[in-house]
């Protein structure tokens, strides 16, 4: 009988849910939880952010953990959907985590009243909104460590001091057509009118695959000085290729954070993308004495060490892990056992110049700067290396600040 | 064994026409609404385990919508998921800006996606099939260009607006559980109207202009007014479903209804079955539940069985688990072409032969 076969089919698969639905309680551990895109559109940056999270809370553990206790790291995969992001963050709070890293912007957006209500911290590392640096307004969120508004301001405080842009400097903006690609427009407008740049915006629709009219029309038409790009997923090699076929030099580009990743020089190709301004708000690169730790892990392991250890999304995730670390840290040390999303919470606003040996940017978290600063570094693409070309800065710091006022003052009024 | 007609006779016009009338079915709808009531109680009252149910459950609103227009009145729309943008972002705006409850941002969704829906139906009147298809994918991407470029109705940059968790009579719809009961409200009222109304005199007109339009354009039936009708039936459903998942979600974010969640809605009916209502339900289910079972058992079971702990092979679970989807899919349509409402169907009769099956 066919019918049979299916039925029993059936039943397997619900034995498998059975199995499935079996939770492992271990007690005395601090839960963390995490979720990530290993398969959806921001796959390049998950399959690489999401190992350096692990990497480093196994060599917190290593170490003996955070002050004796062992840390359990629990990751959810959600594939950069909004019901799989919510169902992940119901699980890991089911599983008792105190903090959260949430993963992709339409997830933190989703996720952002349930970290209210519940009083569990969440981490959107470059994620979130940029209002919600306001820590009076959203307590439990932290877009650490650069908002996009902080990183434009440090993009055009960068053109000013470095780039010598005066009044009447033609800059381009190349952005991807989303919220996340829009959002720095209101700060690059109004530090444009401020400075009297010439400034306009070219937006690219999604996939982002497809710029070439864009590309032109900065390079021949308005003749841009400088160009600052805002681009994701494949879009930031497509940019780096169509710049350069237009005779654009690409030290004269400055990409945003989620826009110069060592994958998208190796699609770009290498030798094409020379000279390309990239901004970081993890260092880059195995010099670090926290990177040496883990790549010392690995040989003790006698493991091969990935190829993406020290490169740019993996060492995000390393910062990540970091922060969550200390704030964890600094939360038993002011409030003792046990971690609970409110103590960690305090724990975040006191992280104060964590720096990990020059791996982050000298971070100072407050009730009222949830993002530690809006520190950022450049680097440039040299050889097949992307090396260090300023030091830790950032830029027009008190119009973000007005923008972030202005924004809660937006919503009061609604 | 169960030979369920038998001695079932209606002695009114009124009983003979009723939704359920073999006493059986009468039965197994109240146990099933009764389940549905305790159902956080059967399921532990879990935060988590209701935050499934609850996605489950609004997606089948919204499916059970589209297929209304798909599976009834066969007309293929690639642009649910922008009416249910239109739905949540109206309800959003009304909620934010100027302070409208809850129930009333939905009906307003509902009501206001219907407008919309029924502009974009007007092409339907000339193509057919692919060719309206990709006029509803217009609608798609002119839907989600607006909300994305006009401030006023997108809210800014962020093309996000959040809205306060609703009320009703001083409870604040805060945890899971009262959710779902709000959720339950709509679904209930979704799926029971639905059934009645394809067996009326409207449905039954979508079913006409579904199996041959010219046909049905000859036995008198007015096209020009059903298949708008089937528009606005279905994106009112959208517009419910998206301002029911505006307030679920407190925020409206068009992200949440882009193209790809337009297709998956295709998916849930094709899945559950073309034409059925009970499919829609199937469908939603199977597109929502089963890439969390997949993800809480295949991990489970490479670190239970193999001994494999998840970080080491972290991104060939998330793909394998993508791969057992998409076979799964294929395995159930090459099974049941007509969905998984005809499989339930097939076995249930099964069993009203047992064991004589013959």
């Amino acid at each position: 009988m066919r019918l049979r076969r299916w039925l029993v089919g059936c039943l397997a698969l619900a034995w498998v849910i059975g199995v499935g639905s079996v939770v492992p309680a271990v007690a005395d551990e601090i839960v963390i939880g995490g979720q990530c895109d290993r398969t959806g559109p921001t796959k390049p940056v998950g399959i690489q952010l999401c190992p350096g999270v692990f990497d480093y809370i196994k060599l917190v553990n290593k170490q003996g953990g955070v002050k004796g206790h062992t840390l359990r790291y629990i990751e959810v995969e959600n594939g950069y959907k909004v019901d799989r992001g919510v169902e992940a963050y119901e699980r890991l709070k089911r599983d008792g985590a105190v903090v959260v890293l949430d993963y992709g912007t339409p997830i933190v957006y989703a996720l952002t009243p349930r970290h209210m209500e519940d009083k569990i911290p969440g981490l959107t590392p470059g994620f979130g909104r940029a209002d919600s640096t306001d820590g009076e307004r959203y307590p439990y969120i932290f877009p650490m460590a650069a908002s996009y508004w902080s990183q434009m301001g440090a993009a055009m405080q960068y053109l000013k001091d470095k780039g010598g842009a005066k009044k009447g400097t033609k800059i381009a903006y190349l952005f991807y057509d989303n919220p996340a690609g829009r959002e720095p427009l209101s700060i690059f407008n109004r530090i444009c009118e401020m400075e009297g740049y010439e400034c306009r915006d070219f937006a690219v629709p999604a996939p982002g695959v497809e710029m070439a009219s864009q590309v032109l029309d900065i390079t021949r038409r308005m003749r841009a000085d400088w160009v600052v790009g805002h681009l994701f997923g494949n879009a930031p090699a497509v940019s780096i290729k169509e710049l350069k076929k237009n005779g654009f030099s690409l030290d004269k580009v400055v990409s945003l954070v989620w826009g110069a990743g060592e994958e998208d020089m190796r699609t770009a190709g290498w030798d094409t993308a020379q000279g390309y301004l990239g901004m970081q708000f993890a260092g880059v690169g195995r010099d670090f004495p926290v990177i040496q730790d883990i790549v010392k892990m690995y040989q003790a392991e006698n493991q091969e060490v990935p190829e993406y250890v020290g490169w740019v999304y993996y060492n995000r995730g390393v910062l990540v892990a970091a922060l969550i670390v200390e704030a964890i840290r600094l939360a038993i040390e002011h409030d003792g056992l046990p971690v609970t999303g409110d103590k960690v919470k305090k724990g975040f606003e006191t992280i104060k110049d964590f720096t990990l040996g020059g791996f982050l940017p000298p971070l100072t978290v407050m009730a009222s700067d949830h993002e530690g600063g809006g520190w950022v570094r450049m680097y440039q693409t040299k050889g097949e290396k992307l090396v260090p070309f300023t030091d830790w800065f950032r830029g027009y710091r008190e119009i973000v600040l007005e923008e972030v006022k202005k924004a809660a003052k937006a919503e009061e009024k609604k | 064994m169960i030979n369920r007609e038998a001695g079932v006779f209606q002695t009114s016009y009124r009983s003979d026409m009723a939704l359920y009338t073999l006493p059986l079915a009468k039965i197994t709808v109240w146990v099933t609404l009764g389940l549905l009531l305790i159902l956080p109680l059967l399921l532990g009252n879990n935060e988590h385990t209701m935050s499934i149910v609850n996605t489950i459950a609004l997606a089948a609103i919204s499916a059970i919508g589209l297929n209304i227009l798909n599976g009834y009145t066969g007309q293929i729309s690639l642009g649910h998921g922008a009416f249910m943008a239109v739905g949540g972002y109206t309800a959003a705006i009304l909620s934010s800006r100027y302070g409208m409850p809850f129930w009333f941002g939905i009906l307003a969704g509902g009501s206001m996606a219907a407008l919309v829906g029924t502009l974009f139906g007007i092409p339907s009147l000339r193509i057919k099939g692919l060719y309206l298809a990709i006029a509803t994918l217009a609608a798609q991407l002119i839907i989600e260009w607006t909300i994305n470029h006009v401030s006023w109705i997108g809210g800014g940059a962020q093309s996000s607006i959040y809205v306060d968790t609703p009320r009703f009579l001083g409870l604040a719809f805060n945890n899971e559980l009262r959710r779902y009961y709000l959720i339950l409200v709509f679904f209930l009222l979704a799926y029971f109207a639905a059934q009645n109304l394809v067996r009326s005199r409207v449905g039954r007109a979508f079913i006409a202009i579904r199996d041959r339009d010219v046909a049905a354009e000859i036995i008198g039936v007015n096209i020009f007014k059903y298949k708008l009708l089937a528009f606005a039936v279905s994106s009112f459903y959208a517009g419910v479903a998206g301002a029911l998942w505006t307030y679920y979600l407190r925020i409206a974010n068009y992200e949440n209804f882009t193209l790809g969640v337009s297709i998956e809605y295709l998916t849930m009916i094709i899945i559950g079955g073309l034409g059925s209502v009970l499919g829609s339900v199937l469908g939603a289910i199977f597109i929502k539940l089963l890439p969390i079972v997949l993800d809480l058992s295949v991990i489970r079971i490479a670190k239970g069985v193999f001994g494999i702990p998840y970080e080491s092979v972290a991104n060939f679970l998330a793909n394998f688990q993508l791969f057992i989807f998409g076979a799964l899919i294929i395995l159930f349509l090459i099974a049941e072409p007509e969905g998984l409402a005809r499989l339930w169907e097939n076995i249930k009769r099964y069993f009203r032969l047992w064991p004589y099956a013959y």
